[in-house]
């Protein structure tokens, strides 16, 4: 069993770390995984984004030409990896900066208002915790309690807060995923 | 081993060159190598050893010279354009029979190029990019473990011959991130203990007898004759790196492969994800990865080609370097086929595939 993911955003939005919180966690689950950032000018205000690969057998290519999965936090997102996600496969997008559909009859689309559901959260900056909690209430690839921990060892004394925040996010958005 | 941890492949070697005992690091910085050089700025002063961002690549290069002449564990990083500046540092080490580290991030080329990953300094690396008759032991990783493990394996060459080794990486293995496990940190004593084998021959002061005395570093010889007998030893010393050192990775290898295929590094991997999806369609496809590329396994290639192989097929992410070993191996028994990218594009499996499968079809 292998999954291919893309997440991509502005600068900014959080798409690579929807990424590496899904790769740490799939890692700690006992899967092989990658995670490929592209890097360069995009990465100022441009789309950035990542391949991640989460398979039980080790990875060869890390990189991912059609995901089985797109979290598309703006609509360059959808409108690059859109056409390119596998039959059958899922995109998570958030339609306060996605304006156009994508409209395929064989992807599952979840739209989001990503930006708004954070700001009654209390914060911009856990949109894209938003997104991770879509992915886990949608398709089980990766558990909250992994994430949870994970996210505890990082914030519990940092920024206690934002932790609460963060956990709030994630747990909404598997609420989105599940319904 | 510890637990695993996910880390850049820029980090993971950083990190895995301390354990193995550098204490001596300097750089300049470079896309896409600096993660690197930002992980030892700041983890290097902790591990009680020295960091200094250099002026230029080519003082970087000359403080490795002096390090490696006191007989410790010292390194350097940079990309490919960095790299070049280093070159004549890199020959004055061969020559100078020093032991040290030298990793390259690759980068898109010639010139300053740009800064997606590539494969375009395999002549540079494998066939010297510096001057005068040197060769280098030159490890290609292909998963960030493996970068990782490539350090303490560079050293422990490095201490063996007394010689340069370069890591050759890329923008990609750089870049991103993977599970690492890493060996356990060198002891004080450990590192002692290392740098004891170099006293024979190492400036190093306070030494007791019989090591007390005068020791010379130098590369510079001007008499002929006796220039002469030092460049045949260091050519007895490629002789026995070549007889003992190759590796390489053998990958659905087996009698009946109708192609095979060589590739290194992260070309390699992707060519992997191609080779998996062809044979479970039913074809026989063969993979060799070099994880050494100098010195190069050219019986291990030679021995690959049974009466059932049709065609070699080398990738590259240049416009055709390995090629002309592989095509030293192959010695015209088969036709040897080439797909390549460049200017830092990535080749994918879906490509590769499609290529191997018109390659397929010549044969049918």
């Amino acid at each position: 069993m292998k999954t291919e993911i893309i997440c991509s955003g502005f600068g900014g939005q959080g798409a690579l770390t929807v990424g590496k919180f899904i790769t740490k966690a799939a890692m700690r689950e006992g899967k092989n995984v990658s995670w490929l950032p592209s890097y360069g000018p995009e990465m100022r205000g441009g789309t950035a984004n990542v391949s991640v690969v989460v398979s039980e057998k080790p990875v060869a290519s890390p990189l991912v030409s059609f995901p089985n999965i797109l979290v598309a936090l703006n609509q360059p997102s959808i409108d690059k990896f859109g056409p390119l996600i596998t039959e059958g496969g899922l995109m998570i997008a958030n339609t306060d900066l996605c304006p156009n559909k994508l409209n395929r009859d064989n992807v599952d689309e979840i739209y989001a208002p990503m930006n708004q559901i954070a700001n009654e959260i209390g914060s911009d900056r856990v949109l894209n915790m938003i997104a991770i909690g879509i992915v886990i209430g949608k398709t089980g690839l990766i558990k909250y309690e992994t994430i949870e921990k994970d996210l505890t060892a990082f914030l519990e004394k940092k920024n206690p807060k934002l932790l609460e925040l963060n956990l709030l996010a994630i747990k909404r958005g598997i609420e989105i995923g599940k319904e | 081993m510890g637990e695993k941890v996910l880390m850049k492949g820029n980090e993971a070697v950083a990190e895995a060159a301390i354990r193995a005992g550098c204490r001596l690091y300097f750089a300049y910085p470079i896309t896409p190598q600096s993660e690197l050089i930002e992980y030892m700025s700041r983890m290097m002063p902790k591990a009680k050893g020295t960091f200094i961002q250099a002026e230029s690549e080519i003082a970087a290069i000359n403080m490795v010279y002096g390090a490696a002449g006191c007989g410790k564990r010292a390194m350097t990083s940079s990309s490919s354009p960095g790299i070049s500046l280093k070159q004549e540092g890199i020959s004055y080490l061969a020559g100078a029979n020093l032991p040290a580290v030298i990793v390259n991030v690759q980068r898109g080329g010639p010139g300053l190029g740009d800064i997606q990953p590539a494969q375009g300094d395999y002549f540079q690396a494998v066939k010297g990019g510096g001057h005068g008759d040197y060769k280098m032991i030159v490890i290609a990783p292909s998963t960030v473990q493996e970068f990782a493990d490539s350090a303490s394996d560079a050293f422990d060459l490095a201490d063996k011959y007394r010689h340069p080794i370069m890591i050759l990486s890329d923008g990609l293995l750089g870049q991103m991130m993977e599970p690492v496990e890493f060996q356990p940190m060198k002891t004080t004593e450990e590192i002692e203990e290392l740098n004891k084998q170099h006293f024979d021959w190492c400036i190093h002061p306070n030494q007791p007898e019989p090591n007390h005395h005068h020791h010379e570093i130098n590369s510079l010889e001007i008499d002929p004759i006796i220039l002469e007998q030092h460049v045949i030893k260091l050519g007895q010393k490629y002789d026995v790196i070549t007889e003992k050192e190759q590796k390489w990775e053998e990958y659905s290898l087996n009698n009946d492969n109708e192609i095979l295929c060589v590739a290194f590094g992260t070309a390699s991997r992707l060519v992997k994800s191609a080779v998996d999806q062809l044979n479970t369609e039913g074809f026989n496809i063969g993979l060799i990865r070099p994880i050494r590329v100098w010195p190069y396994p050219y019986d291990a290639i030679k021995k690959a080609i049974t009466d059932n192989v049709k065609k070699v097929a080398v990738f590259e992410l240049n416009l055709g370097q390995m090629i002309e070993d592989v095509r030293l191996a192959v010695n015209g028994k088969v036709p040897v086929k080439f797909m390549g990218k460049v200017g830092g594009i990535l080749f994918t499996p879906e490509e590769i595939k499609a290529q191997l499968e018109e390659w397929l079809q010549e044969e049918k």
